[in-house]
């Protein structure tokens, strides 16, 4: 039966990470050394590990802590609440101008796996769900914008605000923008850079555009 | 006594595309296949049975020789070795079950096979950008097509997210559906539906084209739409429009019209092929502006009176004022300019 081959995993690529769900309860399946430790232990540790990408996102140095570590609540937490800080566009339901929650939702997954395949098939060494983690990490500049400008909208919509509101959002983009390529762009061979930055700029462009453009009723 | 290997392989050429990126790894899901049967469930099957029944026959012949020495000795071999042969058959199954999954698997998740279709560098494309725009002269030779899918795939989502700046700025109301998913649905559905249009044309016209060079040719034509849009949504004239669409959309679809009467012969079929293929282009380009681009309505509205234009996308309730504004702000740019 020298036929029978196994299935073997390439050993070149790290895909690891941590997907341990803090809520307590004890899985058999999680090691033995993390079952006996108080839930308050498990929790703190995701939360510091979430809270560690952020900060590594706010300043984009060259390090390889949020690539070897991939989580994905962070992303989640950013989506969520992007996704509900552009609701409330319009009080009456039948002007409904601004994107649904589903549509941001939608747009922020489907628009991260593009670029994953995009840059896998480009050539890249970094993995799937590393690439969804940095690329969903690094929309938090942009919630901060929608934060600033939703306080923004708060105190009035006219032209001055319209100002503020354009250079917050453009410079919370350029911001994710070059944060993103810090990560990403190491990965690719250094003459495709620019084939793999450019998506990831159209994509943040579409989210920075739907901020700009929310206005409440 | 291994199983026979004489069945055709089915899957060579995606074999040989995706046997490189074994050493390397760089499929969707890292599960990889090391054997290189083809992929045909019931080859297995039909390979397992083949392979049962040789052991059958094997332990049948074991037995019977067994059978002239000692009755007892043979009654116990034959049902310890059933019992052995139980749990290599489940063994089997198992494993048979296991790497059809994984076959399965890798087959619809490896994106290798695209590979080649992404592999270009920003040199080409920004030449290939340009190109796109310049018709050829020399139409009776067959032109390359580059067959390249990184082009007009960043080509289609730039030409989304121009169709969304433009919907945003004319407040454009969707009824059903999401302002996202139409645009999406509108760009892509335009890429692929009329590129297997045309293919299937280009069969019946015997046109010397593949899909992905169809694909690949459209996606290109593309910028001509993704410049005219980007600027006659901020800077709305009526006419400048219409100077764009004749020569920016005039000169893409040009290109791609010598490009395709070069790849074909006779002239009912050049003229069937390119005929579709200019009137969907420049139709869609139309489309695009008046679909999406209530301003644009309202420079209609003053200039032809009360009669409302044949397309019109289901406009909000504008007070009176707020058009009087409008038509007040077309006539003040028309003068202007």
């Amino acid at each position: 039966f020298a036929g029978l081959a196994d299935v073997s995993v390439a050993q070149d690529i790290p895909v690891e990470g941590e997907i341990t769900v803090p809520v307590g309860s004890h899985s058999p399946d999680e090691d033995y050394s993390t079952l006996d430790e108080p839930v308050k232990d498990t929790i703190m540790r995701d939360l510091k590990a979430v809270g560690k990408k952020f900060v590594h996102v706010m300043y984009p140095r060259k390090s390889s802590a949020l690539l070897r570590d991939w989580d994905l609540w962070g992303p989640l937490v950013l989506c969520v609440s992007l996704a509900l800080m552009l609701q409330g566009g319009s009080a009456d339901s039948k002007d409904d101008g601004g994107p649904q929650f589903a549509e941001v939702f939608v747009i922020i997954w489907f628009g991260a796996v593009v670029i994953t395949l995009n840059s896998k098939l480009l050539g890249g060494t970094i993995s799937f769900f590393q690439s969804l983690c940095v690329l969903g990490y690094c929309v938090m500049p942009l919630t901060v914008a929608m934060l600033v400008c939703r306080l923004v909208l708060l105190a009035g919509a006219g032209t001055v605000s319209f100002i503020i509101r354009l250079i917050v959002v453009g410079a919370m983009f350029a911001w994710s923008t070059l944060a993103s390529t810090a990560f990403l762009a190491d990965s690719q061979p250094p003459n495709r850079k620019a084939l793999v930055v450019y998506p990831i700029f159209l994509f943040y462009f579409v989210i920075s555009w739907m901020i700009l453009t929310f206005t409440p009723q | 006594a291994g199983p026979s290997r004489g069945r055709p392989r089915g899957r060579a050429g995606a074999d040989s595309v995706s046997a490189p990126a074994q050493g390397g790894g760089s499929a969707v899901i890292d599960m990889e296949n090391m054997d290189d049967t083809s992929g045909s469930s019931f080859e297995d099957m039909g390979e397992m049975h083949q392979r049962m029944k040789e052991e059958e026959e094997e332990e049948e012949a074991e037995g019977e020789a067994g059978a002239g020495e000692e009755e007892d000795g043979e009654f116990l071999g034959m049902k310890g070795l059933r019992g052995q042969l139980g749990r290599q058959v489940a063994d089997q199954m198992w494993q048979v079950g296991k790497r059809q999954a994984s076959r399965a698997f890798s087959l619809y998740a490896n994106i290798d096979i695209l590979r080649p279709y992404f592999d270009v560098e920003p040199i080409q494309v920004r030449a290939r950008l340009l190109e796109s725009m310049i018709p050829v002269k020399m139409i009776h030779f067959p032109q390359k097509i580059a067959g390249e899918l990184y082009g007009p795939l960043m080509l289609v989502f730039t030409l989304v997210a121009i169709l969304l700046h433009g919907m945003k700025t004319s407040d454009t109301i969707i009824r059903e559906g999401t302002l996202m998913g139409t645009a999406i649905g509108t760009c892509f559905g335009y890429w692929l539906g009329v590129s297997s249009f045309m293919y299937f044309l280009a069969y019946l016209c015997n046109a010397q084209i593949t899909m992905v060079q169809m694909l690949s040719l459209l996606g290109y034509g593309l910028f001509g739409h993704c410049i005219t849009l980007f600027v006659t949504y901020n800077i709305h004239f009526h006419s400048l429009f219409y100077i764009f669409w004749l020569v920016v959309g005039g000169l893409s679809t040009l290109r791609m019209v010598a490009v395709l009467v070069s790849r074909t012969v006779g002239h009912t079929q050049r003229l069937i092929l390119c005929g579709t293929l200019a009137a969907l282009h420049m139709l869609f380009l139309l489309y695009l502006h008046f679909a999406y681009h209530k301003v644009v309505e309202g420079i209609l509205d003053t200039l032809e009176g009360p009669n409302m234009p044949p397309f019109q996308r289901v406009a909000r309730d504008i007070p009176a004022v707020s058009n009087a504004v409008l038509n007040a702000t077309a006539k003040a740019i028309a003068l202007t300019l």
